[in-house]
């Protein structure tokens, strides 16, 4: 069986004053027909630019893709011309976005928005792209579609926007939704009523979904598997349940240490994880969590692990990953 | 403690708001201006907050409770309504009067990117409200206060001569609430204080902001949106709904029994990280967006979204009632 998404080896770069950036170093990670993916991590481990890459839209300059392959239904998209990467963006491929404020055309109508994916992607004509787009209004729980179309996204709340942009994504009926941190800048209450939307229409029409987030509450609800990003590189990887439950990588469990939860007894106090994230001009050769890390030993200053399995479908890259487990049983 | 002073001290109130409003115009029009319209960003809170204690301030955009952090500083003139300080009107407080109440509070801010001067080292931004209000005006007794708040904060004393961007966002937020502290605050405003650091860091200003209100007797006026920090961090909340609050009640009480439909749907849409209880949790959403506070609904704000909401909630706006001792709610249908 071919996997839907294969990234084998994935490595961006960036070339900027400072130096070379090598915010995504190496990541390999597939996902399957109608799953969620989620991506986790902190502000500037990559979680991102991982992501735009699947569709090369790393700006470049600064941003390189230095190598490694992004087989989408076995077809490199690295490696495939513009025209054709253009034919995958929007309508194999959707993406949501994090601001749905700069991510809609603020001189477009609505209509026109949705509509011209539909045109460009589907050669739909006027009639029928205009039907198209009041069925996709009414999909995403937006009431009176007519009048919506001729409105512009200023007329529109955020959580609105939100809806009005996996509309766009699911115009052309993709087999995969890229959605990079689609509620951060909403309220909860919307943001409950987003993910559920972004929820039911991919179970109902079998899309596969990578959800890009620092949520850890996100994940949790909502993803089947999820991939850990440190510093570039993916550290921990597995189904939810054994991420949450059964963490192998000392970062991993840090991560959920650090919040406090509404779930649990008040804590006397919270567990941080000590320290900073690195400069990712200045990464060496070890281990990028070392300096933040309670169970570094030696190995990890000048080797790097890679991902090495530790039970079924579960991966940690650490030296420490077999010590952790007896950690966690304690 | 024995000494009938301190305890009538314990008694009273450090900030008691009352009746506060402030509705902002709207203005249309191109030569001439005329108010066409008002913003009730904040219409009608009354709370008080006790020496010592963390007053959790929580709701959506738009929920007025940046605002009401804002009347409190005198940042914003309140179209109606009371803040005493101590039992002191700070809307009637001459200047001078003002400005030295001013040291007693304190505000940090949500991003530390745009609160400090980009031109500014860091020592100079700690130092300079030393400088204003005459405190230590002696240069080498500056820097030595600024060293050791630094340290207090977490910070290494070096950090002085740098400039914001040469430092992270949890460094820069430390550096914001040394600032906050170099003027011996009785009273912090928190807003969104560390709503913008990533998890791991976050943690790290969460405790810090713990350890100083134990050890300079801080008292916090905590305003976020993030209802799992707000519930470590506070011992009351106040739950804010378009310029209202809806409920008020010991920190513990309200996540154990959530009242006011607006609350229970507010903790209904948190997520958990816990995929094991997420998959057996049952989520009813709340319907509907939040309406304009140009023109907020009748009667309770909330009705339109209500799950439990009856005709007779569109009528006269509840107030906000006991239930139990120090549990306060704004809607007649609940017990």
């Amino acid at each position: 069986m071919t996997r839907l998404l294969e990234i084998e080896d994935l490595r961006v770069q960036f070339f900027t004053s400072e130096g070379i950036v090598r915010a995504v170093d190496g990541i390999t990670y597939h996902v399957d027909a109608g799953e969620t993916v989620a991506i986790v991590g902190e502000s500037g481990s990559g979680k991102s630019v991982s992501a735009l890459s699947i569709l090369r839209l790393v700006p470049d300059p600064p941003g390189k893709i230095m190598g490694g392959k992004v087989k989408f239904n076995g077809e490199d998209l690295l490696q495939i011309d513009d025209i054709a990467i253009r034919r995958v963006r929007g309508r194999d491929i959707g993406m949501v976005f994090q601001e749905p404020m700069t991510s809609l055309n603020p001189v477009l109508s609505i209509g026109r928005q949705l509509t011209e994916t539909l045109e460009q992607h589907l050669s739909s004509n006027k009639v029928e792209a205009h039907a198209r787009a009041i069925e996709l209004l009414g999909l995403v729980g937006i009431s009176e579609p007519e009048r919506r179309l001729k409105q512009y996204p200023h007329h529109l709340s955020g959580g609105m926007r939100q809806r009005v942009m996996i509309a766009m994504s699911l115009a052309c009926n993709p087999k995969l939704i890229i959605a990079d941190e689609p509620t951060t800048a909403l309220d909860v209450t919307i943001q409950a009523q987003i993910l559920e939307l972004m929820k039911d229409l991919t179970r109902h029409m079998g899309v596969a979904l990578i959800i890009i987030t620092h949520n850890l509450g996100v994940v949790a609800r909502y993803a089947d598997r999820v991939n850990v990003m440190y510093a570039g590189r993916i550290v921990e990887s597995g189904v939810a349940e054994d991420i949450y439950h059964r963490p192998r990588h000392p970062y991993t469990r840090g991560l959920l240490r650090s919040v406090p939860r509404l779930d649990q007894p008040r804590g006397e106090r919270l567990e941080p994880i000590f320290g900073q994230p690195p400069d990712m001009t200045q990464l060496d050769d070890g281990c990028a969590f070392r300096p933040r890390c309670p169970f570094a030993v030696g190995r990890c200053e000048h080797e790097r692990p890679d991902l090495e399995a530790v039970g079924p479908g579960h991966e940690s890259a650490c030296w420490q990953r077999d010590e952790l487990d007896k950690g966690v049983a304690a | 403690m024995t000494m009938p002073e301190t305890q009538t001290e314990m008694a009273e109130p450090l900030i008691q708001v009352r009746d506060l409003k402030m509705h902002f115009p709207v203005t249309d029009g191109i030569l001439v201006q005329r108010t066409v319209a008002h913003v009730k960003a904040v219409d009608g809170i009354s709370f008080d907050i006790m020496p010592g204690e963390t007053l959790g301030l929580v709701g959506e955009s738009g929920c007025g409770k940046s605002t009401t952090g804002r009347c409190i500083l005198q940042l914003e003139k309140p179209t109606d309504g009371q803040i005493l300080f101590h039992g002191d009107d700070l809307g009637s407080m001459g200047r001078a009067d003002l400005v030295a109440m001013r040291r007693k509070i304190q505000v940090i801010f949500q991003d530390p990117f745009s609160s400090l001067n980009p031109r500014m080292k860091i020592g100079d931004i700690i130092g300079e409200p030393l400088a204003v209000h005459g405190i230590e005006s002696n240069s080498a007794d500056r820097n030595k206060r600024v060293a050791e708040l630094l340290t207090v904060c977490g910070l290494s004393p070096k950090m002085a001569d740098r400039y914001p961007h040469e430092m992270s966002g949890g460094q820069r937020q430390r550096v914001g609430i040394a600032r906050a502290l170099s003027m011996k605050p009785e009273f912090i405003i928190c807003d969104e204080a560390v709503s913008a650091l990533d998890v791991s860091i976050q943690a790290q200003v969460i405790n810090l902001l713990e350890d100083l209100r134990e050890e300079f007797d801080l008292t916090y006026l905590f305003i976020a949106h993030d209802l799992s920090v707000v519930r470590h961090l506070c011992h009351r909340v106040a739950v804010m709904y378009l310029g209202k609050i809806v409920e008020l009640a010991p920190c513990d009480e309200l996540f154990d029994n959530p009242t006011h439909p607006y609350t229970r749907a507010l903790l209904d849409a948190v997520p958990v990280p816990d995929p094991t209880i997420e998959a057996g949790r049952e989520h009813r959403l709340v319907k509907g967006e939040i309406p304009s506070p140009i023109n907020p609904p009748s009667g309770c704000v909330f009705h339109p979204r209500c799950p439990i909401a009856l005709d007779k909630c569109a009528g006269p706006v509840p107030e906000l009632r006991e239930l139990r001792p120090g549990h306060f709610v704004a809607c007649p249908e609940v017990s």
